[in-house]
């Protein structure tokens, strides 16, 4: 198997309005080295779901995707508060997000079920006060 | 339905994507929620909502929408502005509230194929 592709973006946590320029760019890219508009589309959702998501929580991340022969893997870490119970978290409808962050169009709990919806693979890796890790696999 | 038809119905001010008026549209939805637009869109062109800010152009842009109509007259930022024109989205605003505007648009046929009414 080759050398994977790799990106890799610092996602701003204090700044909401550009919260998802690095899933962009990742649409962009994906769509120049000429991928099929689903694949596209899913890595992109789900992506832009996480990436609002650590902005909205986390005070912001990392996020690295990675493009392999058979599949794309999306990595998304951050240090923030942790998700106490992932069960629920994964619920629809769900939301812990204040109402300000409502008022900005999100926090309908949705995010993560809906990562899940739109990867072959999600795992989350979290510790309360230490932050979390969350790796999206879809499949090519 | 071509963009510019719907332009017309919501006597609508078109503020970028003007050369796309002419490219056809199947179906719309009408959300503040764009993490519902994001739960729940399949196959929309067309995305009617009141909220203002950039993220309902990334959204659309996500989706792969290609028409954002911004209802009761609000006026988009600058910002959203520019980042529908570098998505290649046509991006207007209607006076009409979102109620009436999904009802014109429904009424005149988007998204209303296979529909019992």
């Amino acid at each position: 198997m080759s050398e994977p592709i790799r990106f890799h973006y610092d996602v701003d946590g204090e700044n909401f309005t550009s919260a998802g320029e690095a899933s962009v760019a990742v649409k962009k890219k994906l769509r120049q080295l000429g991928y099929p508009p689903d694949v596209i589309r899913k890595v992109s959702i789900a992506m832009y779901e996480g990436e609002i998501n650590m902005v909205i929580h986390a005070n912001g991340g990392a996020a690295d995707v990675e493009v392999y022969d058979d599949k794309i893997v999306i990595i998304l870490a951050d240090h923030g508060p942790g998700i106490p119970n992932v069960e629920l978290a994964m619920q629809e409808g769900y939301s812990t997000a204040r109402e300000n962050i409502r008022a900005l169009g999100f926090g309908a709990g949705m995010g993560l079920p809906n990562m899940k919806k739109y990867t072959d693979d999600m795992k989350i890796d979290t510790e309360v006060g230490v932050g979390t890790t969350i790796t999206m696999t879809v499949d090519l | 339905m071509k963009i510019a038809e719907i332009r017309d119905l919501l006597r609508a001010e078109v503020l970028s994507g003007e050369e796309c008026l002419e490219n056809d549209v199947y179906a719309a939805c009408c959300s503040d929620m764009m993490s519902d637009v994001l739960a729940f869109v399949k196959d929309q062109g067309v995305l009617l909502t009141g909220l203002l800010n950039s993220q309902v152009i990334r959204t659309a842009n996500m989706m792969d929408m290609v028409c954002i109509v911004i209802v009761r007259n609000k006026v988009p930022t600058e910002e959203m502005i520019e980042l529908a024109k570098e998505h290649g989205l046509v991006l207007m605003r209607s006076p009409l509230r979102a109620y009436e505007a999904c009802g014109v648009l429904y009424y005149a046929g988007l998204g209303r194929e296979g529909a019992d009414v």
